[in-house]
């Protein structure tokens, strides 16, 4: 038997004063949020008769043959923003992930300028992006093709930067004591260590530019949306469930689609 | 005790060496990390041709060591020459692609790229190379270095193994493909840190006597760390012993003896 231990760990971690404080104010906050903007179970229960009015107005989905076709190149047009817009984005991302990664970017300390620029495209709206670049180019499908691509960059831009920066220390070490130099260890260590992870994230990046490009046409930005807002506006509620049903057929599929590629990856 | 005599022959076969030229002349070299002192005033001189075993405990700096010795670690004193490439104290890291296309270096631990096959990285020796971006993948390396990079694998008995990924390999056969890695360029200076460590006793045997081999060959000056005192004294012509970050004792391998053992490892 060694030696009974000097020291052992506490089971239970300590809570200083500063933390407690912290806890109760968060708990605050949350009580005095849902107290102010959710819903009210009266509120609920008086939106229930018309919720079933509105879903009997919609029922059943409109399936006229003419109205259907339009819709499917309408939904085509929207699956070619996100493709498009994704593709784009990706091919992008690669440069501008490199440049902001630490201890790869050649930009030094200037690395935080590529990642404001990235952390800019990210952290306004999707809908923010389609209004401005509809006010610019003008209504329509390049709008939303370039929201998605503005999207992607900001998404993939930050996860593949990760990606390279999470990438083994040796290997890269070894990689430079053999000789190479930077372009090396990007090519023969980085890339084919992250690789799982920039396919992860750009399979993720399509799935999230399809649900986007559902939504971009409300602001007139192309893609189904367009159409979906003009059968609101015009109160056609047989014309939205039907493009309320495509657009749930649509995400489904590419998500199962996205699945099936990942396992297919890992 | 008897056998550990020096014999006539042995010392004149050293004394021989040691008078050609210097392969590493290592003049009181002293490096810290932080407020440690790793290395204390180490002067080292081995001599092209020579086959040396750094040996020394847990800690005591023979890592360290061989990175000063190729540039991959900066120093605080003194000045190193490796194959005729003088390195400064508190020189940065520097590409130093001469000296590196001339030295093979094997890892403590093994740094490899794990989901690349291991003939792609036996092609990444060549790094450092005209045209050194088709290292990257054997896919893309000349038919030159494909042959040289299986021929290397050959030597390590792991031909049949040349197309499946490192991270699926044993952490023998992965060390064996590291060792494959250093060895592809026949390098004029061979620096391994602990081949031996993580292969069976055969295997760790056949390593040893691979590279003691390839001295003979072709004269290549042979420098590698073991704690195996029996590899030391049976593939090396001198033994030099670190502990605590000064060399506690160098000498002809057959004059290690048990007392000297104890002593270091005390
Ligand atoms: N990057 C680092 N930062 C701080 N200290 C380090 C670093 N690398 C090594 N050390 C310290 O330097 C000392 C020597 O380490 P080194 O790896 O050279 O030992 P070693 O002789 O190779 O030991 P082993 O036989 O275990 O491989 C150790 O005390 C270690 O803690
Ligand atoms: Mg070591």
């Amino acid at each position: 038997m060694s030696k009974k231990p000097k020291y052992v760990p506490k089971r239970t971690p300590k809570i200083g004063s500063f933390s407690f404080v912290c806890l109760v104010a968060i708990g605050a906050i949350i009580l005095s949020s849902i107290g102010d903007v959710a819903p009210s179970p009266q509120r609920i229960f008086e939106g229930i008769p018309r919720l079933t009015n509105l879903l009997g107005r919609m029922l059943p989905p409109n399936m006229e043959e003419e109205f259907i076709f339009r819709m499917f190149w309408v939904l085509i047009e929207t699956m070619e923003i996100a493709i498009a817009g994704t593709f784009i984005g990706i091919f992008l991302s690669l440069p501008i992930a490199w440049f902001s990664a630490k201890g790869i970017s050649p930009l030094g300390p200037f690395r935080w300028l590529i990642r404001g620029v990235v952390s800019l495209c990210r952290t306004i709206p999707d809908l923010v992006w389609a209004l401005i670049f509809v006010s610019t180019v003008g209504l329509g499908a390049v709008a939303g093709t370039m929201t998605i691509v503005v999207d992607t960059l900001g998404f993939c831009g930050r996860f593949f930067a990760e990606a390279f920066e999470d990438t083994d220390p040796k290997a890269k070490q070894a990689i430079r004591t053999i000789g190479g130099n930077q372009w090396n260890i990007i090519s023969s260590a980085i890339i084919p260590e992250a690789m799982p992870s920039l396919i992860n994230t750009s399979l993720y990046a399509l799935e999230r530019a399809i649900r986007s490009s559902v939504v971009l046409g409300l602001v007139g930005a192309g893609g189904i949306g367009q159409e979906l807002k003009v059968a609101f506006d015009l109160f056609q509620y047989k014309n939205a469930s039907a493009i309320i049903l495509a657009i749930f057929v649509i995400v489904m599929a590419m998500e199962t689609l996205t699945d099936w590629l990942r396992k297919k990856v890992s | 005790m008897a056998d550990f005599v020096p014999n006539e022959i042995d010392a004149r076969f050293f004394r021989e060496r040691a008078s050609k030229h210097l392969a590493i002349n290592v003049s009181g070299i002293s490096k810290r990390y932080g407020a440690k002192q790793i290395l204390t005033d180490i002067n080292i001189q081995i001599s092209e041709g020579e086959r040396v075993a750094l040996i020394g405990p847990n800690g005591a700096g023979k890592s360290t060591l061989l990175k000063c010795l190729v540039g991959q670690e900066i120093f605080d004193h003194g000045e190193i020459a490796t194959l005729g490439t003088s390195l400064r104290a508190k020189q940065p890291v520097a590409l130093l692609k001469n000296l590196r296309r001339s030295v093979g270096f094997v890892f403590q631990t093994h740094s490899l790229v794990g989901r690349l096959s291991a003939l792609s990285n036996v092609v990444h020796g060549f790094m450092g190379e005209r045209g050194s971006w088709r290292a990257s993948t054997h896919h893309l390396a000349p038919y030159s270095w494909r042959l040289k990079a299986l021929r290397s694998l050959g030597d390590v008995q792991l031909q049949d193994f040349c197309e499946q990924r490192v991270d699926e390999l044993s952490g023998g056969q992965a060390q064996r493909v590291a060792i494959a890695r250093a060895m592809v360029r026949d390098p004029r200076l061979l620096i391994a840190d602990e081949p031996s460590a993580s292969l069976d006793p055969a295997a760790g045997e056949d390593i040893m006597k691979l590279f003691s081999d390839l001295s003979q060959k072709n004269q290549t000056t042979l420098l590698f760390t073991t704690h195996d005192i029996q590899h030391a004294r049976s593939y090396s012509d001198r033994i030099i012993a670190l502990q605590q970050g000064k060399v506690f004792w160098t000498g002809p391998s057959n004059l290690f003896d048990p007392d000297l053992s104890a002593a270091l490892f005390r």
